[in-house]
């Protein structure tokens, strides 16, 4: 291979059948980690090297049978494990096929995907091996040979492994741009339960690294503008729902506490599949909560681009998500005398608050509305949802019926029949009729 | 009724609105090549494509608007839309007329097909960064093909070249035969001839692909079937966010 002119030597491993065994079950183990978004970063190629990162948004290569999204090549280096974590199909007690790929093997797989375009980048995550620091030290070592010897300028998403040290999770900032540890159960005390090896500390210790590391590094930047970036998409985690007996209340809460923390980009939601079903610990669910899912991923929404609060979304009166409809008509439907909103007049904060209006349509009134009176024709081109905005807002044209006249359960059939059940649940491609 | 037939350029509509204004005409529909006359066509303009005319209108257009609205105008001409022409062309002509700017004012139905239609195009064009694939050939070019719905190449090869600017690669437009090739310093606009089996199929053959661009594919192949969750097979979502249409040419699902 050869970089601006420089002959790198290419550790030449001969790739073989068995890499697509092995490949089969790793990619077959990392599959339940949701995170699959690239975003965060733009790194434009500076001539020396191979690939740049778009900015914004992520870049989706592909869409699995399952419908989410392939951005990054999402594989463990082994699903060897010496933990126990009930939710989890690699535990140690689990007798499933397990493999290991060699740092040479990732690092040349993740480059020959990304000349072809498959990938945006790498997402790695591991089991672990022996202890905490020697796991994290071998993934360290794929995403520096990444960025050292092929130069690769694509995405690196860095899983950290629990109870790892603080200069390993330093090192391993300096080349990935996200990194993420997973919360997995919301409570603590549901979480030693379930992974008697984990406990909140060996979550929110590595998580409290990456943050330091990523603002002492703006400090350091500010001072020397050389200095590489430490973790510039910054980090995200996820959490289990359905594996422990938390409610919606206590998951966005934390959430929300979490999105506090300056460096945390995105927090995933990710309904319990029943992989060990003879655990009695956890519950028998047939299915996935693929619905409570989508409705947590539309909460989440609401808080990160509609300024709502947790506990304007779930407070103690309803602590769990009505699954029959989304939580902004939830909101609303609870709140009937704040409406109707007049979309001539009201600050642009209201008009988001109204069922049936996206940010995108947010925008595009109050700008419009300069020119001329809107009414509910202009309203509708613009985008707008009429068959639920109509209960909320005014434009003072033929008043039609709001909710604060009729009750908010009969809004609520009438916007029901019309609806039909989502059936999408992915993070990234979720329909935001709201 | 007056219409403007034009050549069915964006330089040939810019010098239908010099005209409108330079003639003191106004055309009720704009026509390309191939789009439908109006049934009581009485007045018929043929605009001829004048290029220094276009830049003026150009240039005086973005005087009156910002440049990300300017460049919404161009790239939503690409959404080859015969009944947008006079859309786009009427919207034009009212910047012109008025004395404020109206780039904003989202209650104009014209406006709002402009921003559509751009949006579709970017649309495709960042499919075509999604859903590009390269096989390696044996000269280590990497070769990619497809056939996006709209005129779009050009607003995707930037991105190539900057991601694989070390590297030597093909990026082809089938449906209208012309691609870029990069040879690592420059890109070039070119043609291949059309006797080559790879240019239907979109598949290099065996002699002329890399060594190892059989086992990758299959790799790929391999990892794209078991990164899947089986409790959640969702064919419908796939298929929305993932068009049939561009199958053809996926790796992972021209079904090898
Ligand atoms: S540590 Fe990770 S891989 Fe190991 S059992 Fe727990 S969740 Fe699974």
């Amino acid at each position: 291979m050869r970089f601006g002119g420089l002959k790198v030597p290419y550790i030449c491993i001969v790739m073989t059948e068995s890499v697509i065994e092995r490949l089969k079950i790793l990619a077959g183990a990392a599959k339940y980690d949701v995170s699959c978004s690239s975003s965060g970063t733009v790194r434009r190629n500076n001539g020396k090297g191979v690939g740049n990162t778009v900015g914004g948004i992520g870049v989706c290569h592909s869409f699995a049978d399952d419908g989410r999204c392939i951005s990054l090549l999402k594989i463990m280096l082994t699903n060897y494990c010496i933990y126990d974590c009930a939710y989890c199909v690699n535990r140690r007690s689990n007798d499933v096929p397990r493999a290991t790929l060699s740092v040479s093997e990732i690092v040349s797989v993740t480059m020959e995907f990304y000349r072809r375009n498959y990938i945006e980048g790498l997402f790695l995550s591991s089991g672990v091996v022996r202890n905490p620091d020697y796991t994290m030290e071998r993934m360290v070592r794929v995403a520096r040979d990444l960025r050292e010897v092929h130069r690769f300028n694509g995405y690196i998403h860095l899983k950290s492994i629990p109870g790892a040290s603080r200069e390993l999770v330093n090192m391993a900032g300096r080349y990935a741009d996200r990194m993420s540890v997973n919360v997995e159960i919301p409570n603590e005390a549901s979480l030693k339960y379930l992974a008697p090896e984990k406990d909140h500390k060996s979550v929110f210790e590595p998580m409290a690294y990456i943050k330091q590391g990523v603002l002492e590094n703006k400090e350091d930047r500010r001072r020397l503008r050389h200095v590489p970036r430490f973790v510039p998409a910054g980090q995200s985690t996820q959490m289990i729902v359905g594996a422990s007996p938390d409610s919606d209340k206590d998951i966005l809460a934390l959430s929300s506490a979490l999105y506090s923390t300056p460096t945390m980009r995105r927090v995933y939601y990710s309904g319990y599949v029943a992989v060990n079903l003879y655990d009695n610990r956890l519950p028998a669910l047939k299915q996935p909560p693929l619905v409570r899912e989508h409705r947590l991923y539309q909460a989440d929404w609401l808080m990160r681009f509609y300024g709502f609060k947790s506990g304007e979304i779930a407070d103690d009166d309803n602590p769990n998500l009505d699954l029959e409809i989304d939580p902004k008509l939830g909101w609303a439907l609870r709140h009937p005398e704040l409406f109707p909103i007049d979309v001539n007049k009201a600050e642009y904060e209201l008009i988001l608050r109204v069922p049936g209006i996206g940010v995108k349509s947010a925008a595009l009134i109050v700008n419009a509305r300069k020119y001329r009176h809107l009414t509910s024709e202009h309203l509708k081109k613009i985008g707008v949802v009429m068959k639920r905005a109509r209960y909320f807002i005014t434009c003072n044209e033929l008043a039609s019926a709001c909710v604060a006249d009729l009750s908010p359960e009969y809004v609520k059939r009438q916007l029901l029949s019309a609806v039909k059940a989502p059936a999408s649940s992915d993070a990234r491609q979720l329909q935001f009729d709201f | 009724m007056t219409v403007f037939r034009f050549d069915g350029s964006f330089d040939g509509l810019l010098t239908g609105v010099f005209l409108a204004y330079s003639a003191k005409k106004r055309p009720e529909c704009v026509v390309a090549p191939g789009g439908e006359m109006p049934l009581f066509s009485s007045d018929v303009v043929d605009v001829v494509t004048d290029v220094s005319k276009s830049e003026r209108v150009w240039n005086a257009l973005l005087r009156k608007v910002s440049r990300g609205a300017a460049s919404a105008m161009a790239i939503s001409f690409l959404c080859e839309d015969n009944a947008f022409y006079t859309s786009l062309f009427r919207f034009i002509c009212r910047v012109f007329d008025s004395a404020e700017n109206v780039e904003s004012d989202f209650s104009d139905a014209d406006l709002l097909a402009i921003l559509e239609n751009s949006r579709r195009v970017k649309g495709e064009a960042h499919r075509v960064v999604q859903f590009m694939r390269f096989q390696k050939a044996a000269d280590d070019t990497y070769f990619g093909i497809m056939e996006p719905r709209y005129d779009v190449m050009h607003m995707a090869v930037e991105h190539f070249r900057d991601r694989f600017s070390d590297g030597k690669f093909i990026i082809y437009d089938r449906r209208r035969d012309y691609g870029y090739y990069y040879d690592g310093r420059r890109l070039e606009r070119m043609r291949l001839s059309s006797d080559r089996s790879h240019m239907t199929t979109g598949i290099l053959p065996d002699d002329m692909a890399d060594a190892d661009e059989q086992l990758f594919q299959k790799l790929w192949r391999t990892y794209f079937k078991y990164t899947a969750i089986p409790e959640r097979i969702n064919p419908r979502k796939q298929r929305q966010d993932m068009p049939v249409r561009f199958w053809k040419y996926l790796t992972e699902k021209n079904g090898l």
